[in-house]
């Protein structure tokens, strides 16, 4: 019996190791991000001698981080959010209003310039408080009413950004928004023109590898805290409640709370993204928070692999590339290969134009042709490796139940 | 009485009391938006029929709608042109063209509609839940990208061929744009009434919306319930795009987009999946809009549209007519 | 309401319990005392009330009138997840498996009330998080070889053959530590070996000191293992016993095969 338990134990033990190599794909997919995401910017500023792919790079980033925070929404807990972008709005304004002269103009009539570092909570923290302002009342509902709930307040925010124009500026947007600033720290005789240049400045004054270096470090974080969570009793919570809903109240989960913290952890997740996005465009208006934008975090999550968090930050990046660059890049494109063919310049000039319209349709078309070809996304959690996984398992138990009739 | 209940009836009670209101204080102006709520009713209407009968029977929310109706004006602008219409009066040839133009958008828009669901829909009806939305969310920027390499971003000049004929009663002016667009869009429901109850295939539908596979085994023809649903839909879609161009004269690429959420707003309002219920969470939607248009200034309409949305679903989930239904 | 503490012995008492939907009454003034212990049957004809009963024990509905007393402390409109803490388990008519969790991972779910984790603990990994996580990877293990499917742990639960799936239910139930578990049709669709081995574990979990009350329409498990049965019928009571008593009563008779028998 003893030595039965010992073996016991010790299979854990084995089995844990054993997950931790079937999860192999996963790490292979973050060892590539990892690899990819240090030569970029060498790679890019050597090739290009500029910056400007480093802030698309950036961009891309704020993306990556939306689409992880929805992920735990739409993919772990199966809530679905139309109007997600309304949390990255508050983030943004949140860290708009806070750090920058637009208060001046307002009835309150002075400027607040909160330090950078601090407003990544307070805006993570006032996101979450409208997630759960929004989701105690609606999270009861029926998983279709919730969609629509969070379409509705999608519309809503944007647009009372734009009303109150006396505090936010309304259509005129709120500018200068506040740099981060490094804490003395971290600033030293090994940065900027010190005799010991092993970093660059990083003063963040407009300087694009500062912000591509701390989004790095962000969604780092960010996947490392979701990750925790995803192997957690919460997580294991969500998605039973994913699964099935009555099972997992009978099962002694309390759904309102589990689902209530399934949404203020994503909508953190998008307050902070928000934060970060102001600071680093410098610039918040209210358009840059439409319906569309909650759309494309949705597919993208949903592209990548519901559920799964390598798989999301993939297919982020893939979203990003298409939508921001690939379709705005088209008539640059056809230009040139219609010049190479030796088409005239007007048959060219017009091919430009009419790609330059296409944009919505090949959106739309490529949304509609993804879905139907890999409607479980590109790399999808629901399809690990389980033969594999079965069969170590399978021939360990067999040996323990040898044990146990011998 | 219910907390939920509670608060929900505490709002319609303020809601009507600030209206009555206005109605004491200036009779004539709160006419005059009643009007234009009611026509402006009669369209979310007809297009939140769609929304309502498509989410009845797949429990989609089909994003594409408010596309499909949108592409009705777009389409009835270009067919119009081919005749020889007088805008600013009205002539036999206009209304010679209107019959006959009118039934024809509305024919082809259910045809679109048939075939986006063939598309986009009908392969993904055992896929997560989740795939189909994506689908009608790209189908919805596809017709939007359609009608923009149509016409570009600028607004499209609808003809103008209806007569303009107008009275003043009591200081209200009304129309004949105004009757009309109301008595059309009366007929056409109450034809989509006669259709479900009355018809073989309305009980298709009926049947199939209730329990699919319940239906399927009784020996219902899924694939073409569904697709008929798709069908009437964009009908109706189509007829609210005719009669959007008719009285306003004028579209643009985008106009689905928001006028559909409110459409589907408006179905929601009534009871998503239940069709008198749309028809009437229609007229109720335009008239509040209409209402805080004048009453609490236009750039809050869509506020007061949404937030309405919200608190109809927190308070009174089922909407206004819906059925509460146990869950299992 | 006053809280009289029950009788040591019943582990569940229903007092005049009713509920209707509109019109419909579905369960109409049972009441039933249910002895720690004991393998307590509910049966009856199909549509005779028996799984509407137990979702107004598990909370699922809150009964029209009536009392649920469990252990001593009434429950009566208790939310599914706070009866599931007290003590109650169940498993359902129509399998309810977390399909796309592993079995581990369904029973993990299980262990969910009797973990102590929070958001912070899961967020940073702390280390009592970690040896919590191992500790019910153990337990969850444990309860697999309970139910005698410890080698399918890390398959989906919707991969399982029909009867494991049921058995992994009966885990997952038991998991939560419950001091009552309620088994809806547990051998509905099994073959008579099958059957023989579910009494053989229902008579396991009754040595775990867990009192079982089961809705079955198979007689024979029926006859078997329960110590007590009870007849509904129409929402009623109409009959209640021990096996052989109630399966001489002519209503019970009546009720299985109409009137004319």
């Amino acid at each position: 019996m003893s030595q039965r338990a010992a073996g016991g134990s010790g299979s854990i033990l084995a089995r844990f190791r054993l997950r931790e190599r079937i999860r192999d794909r996963d790490q292979a997919v973050y060892g590539i991000l990892i690899i990819a995401a240090v030569l970029f910017p060498l790679v890019t500023i050597y090739a290009t001698d500029g910056t400007a792919l480093v802030s698309q790079a950036t961009r891309a980033g704020y993306f990556v981080l939306l689409a992880i925070g929805l992920n735990v929404v739409v993919g772990f807990a199966g809530l679905l959010d139309l109007g997600y972008a309304a949390f990255f709005a508050i983030g943004a304004y949140t860290y708009a209003l806070l750090a920058s002269p637009q208060l001046a103009s307002s009835p309150a009539h002075h400027a607040v310039h909160l330090p950078f570092w601090l407003m990544l909570f307070v805006a993570m923290f006032v996101a979450a408080a409208a997630g759960a302002i929004l989701g105690f009342p609606t999270l009861r509902l029926r998983g279709d009413y919730l969609a629509i709930v969070t379409l509705g307040f999608g519309e809503i925010v944007p647009q009372l950004f734009y009303n109150f124009d006396q505090w936010t500026g309304g259509i005129n947007a709120v500018g200068i928004i506040d740099q981060p600033v490094l804490p003395a720290w971290i600033q030293g005789p090994w940065s900027g023109d010190g005799p010991v240049q092993i970093v660059r400045s990083f003063n963040f004054g407009g300087d694009p590898v500062a912000f591509y270096v701390l989004i790095c470090i962000l969604i780092a974080a960010a996947v490392i805290l979701v990750s925790n969570l995803y192997r957690s009793r919460l997580g294991r919570a969500w998605m039973a409640i994913r699964e099935d809903e009555v099972a997992a109240a009978a099962m002694g989960i309390n759904t309102v709370t589990t689902k209530l913290l399934a949404f203020g952890i994503g909508a953190s997740f998008s307050g902070f993204a928000g934060a970060y996005y102001a600071a680093d465009v410098s610039l918040v208006s209210p358009d840059s928070f439409l319906f569309i934008v909650s759309i494309t975090v949705l597919v993208m999550v949903v592209l990548g692999g519901m559920g799964n968090i390598s798989g999301v930050i993939v297919g982020a990046l893939v979203l990003y590339y298409v939508v921001f660059y690939l379709i705005p890049g088209l008539p640059e494109n056809v230009t040139n290969l219609a010049n190479s063919i030796g088409l005239s310049s007007e048959t060219t000039h017009s091919l430009a134009d009419a790609t330059q319209h296409l944009n919505y349709i090949i959106y739309g078309a490529i949304l509609v042709a993804m879905m139907l070809l890999r409607p479980q996304g590109l790399l999808p959690s629901r399809i690990r490796e389980q033969e594999l996984k079965h069969a170590a398992v399978q021939e360990e138990e067999a040996a323990v139940e040898m044990e146990h009739a011998t | 009485m219910s907390l939920p209940d509670f608060g929900f009836y505490v709002l319609c009670a303020t809601a009507v009391v600030l209206l009555a209101a206005q109605a004491v204080i200036h009779p004539t102006e709160f006419v005059q938006v009643c009007i234009f709520g009611l026509t402006q009713g009669s369209i979310y209407a007809l297009v939140a029929l769609g929304y309502t009968m498509v989410y009845g029977i797949i429990e989609l929310i089909n994003f594409a709608h408010g596309d499909v109706f949108t592409l009705g004006a777009y389409v009835g602008s270009a067919i119009l042109g081919f005749f020889a219409i007088s805008e600013g009066e009205f002539t036999t040839v206009n209304l010679i063209a209107l019959l006959l133009v009118f039934p024809a958008v509305m024919l082809i828009m259910g045809g679109i509609n048939v075939a986006i669901e063939r598309v986009a829909y009908r392969p993904l009806r055992n896929a997560p839940r989740l795939a189909p939305l994506i689908t009608a969310i790209g189908m919805s920027f596809f017709l939007e990208g359609v009608m923009f390499l149509w016409h570009g971003p600028a607004t499209v000049h609808f003809p103008d061929i209806l007569p303009k004929t107008a009275t003043t009663i009591a200081g209200v002016f009304f129309g004949f744009k105004d009757v009309f667009v109301v008595v059309v869009a009366a007929i056409l429901v109450a034809l989509l009434a006669i259709f479900i109850n009355r018809t073989k295939l309305g009980k298709a539908m009926r049947a199939t919306a209730q329990d699919r596979d319940a239906a399927q085994l009784m020996g219902i023809d899924i694939n073409r319930t569904i697709a008929a649903t798709f069908f009437i839909g964009a009908l109706l879609a189509g007829a609210g795009g005719m009669i959007w161009g008719l009285y306003y004269n004028t579209v643009y690429y985008q106009l689905g987009f928001r006028s559909g959420l409110i459409a589907f707003t408006a179905a929601v309002f009534g009871g998503i999946g239940n069709i008198p219920g749309a028809a009437l969470g229609g007229l109720i939607i335009g008239l509040i809009a209409a209402f805080s248009d004048s009453y609490i200034g236009s750039k809050w309409t869509q506020v007061v549209v949404f937030g309405i949305l919200i608190g109809v679903l927190v308070f009174r989930p089922t909407g206004l007519l819906g059925m509460r239904v146990p869950e299992k | 309401m006053s809280q009289q503490p029950a009788p040591a012995d019943n582990i569940l008492e229903l007092t005049d319990l009713t509920k209707r939907f509109g019109g419909l009454v579905a369960v109409d003034n049972v009441s039933l005392n249910i002895k720690r212990g004991e393998v307590f049957a509910l049966i009856g004809p199909n549509g005779a009330g028996k799984t509407t009963l137990f979702n107004n024990v598990t909370g699922l509905f809150q009964p029209t009138s009536g009392r649920v007393v469990f252990d001593g402390r009434d429950i009566t409109g208790f939310k599914p997840h706070q009866v599931a803490r007290w003590g109650i388990a169940r498993t359902f008519q129509n399998i309810r498996l977390f399909d796309y969790m592993t079995c581990l991972d369904n029973v993990r779910v299980g262990r969910h009330v009797r973990m102590k984790a929070k958001v912070w603990d899961s967020l940073l990994k702390l280390p009592r998080e970690r040896r919590e996580e191992e500790r019910v990877t153990e337990e969850a293990m444990e309860f697999l070889r309970f139910v005698g499917i410890a080698k399918h742990a890390n398959q989906y639960a919707r991969n399982l053959a029909y009867g494991q799936q049921r058995r992994l239910e009966i885990a997952r139930a038991l998991a939560t530590e419950p001091k009552l578990l309620l088994l809806d049709e547990p051998a509905a669709g099994f073959t008579p070996q099958e059957k023989v081995e579910l009494m053989q574990l229902v008579k396991k979990i009754l040595t775990r000191g867990i009192t079982v009350f089961l809705i079955e329409h198979d007689m024979k498990v029926v006859m078997g293992i329960s110590e007590r049965i009870v007849v509904l019928d129409h929402g009623e009571k109409i009959a209640e016993g021990p096996p052989d008593e109630v399966r001489k009563d002519v209503r019970v008779i009546e009720a299985y095969l109409g009137k004319s028998a």
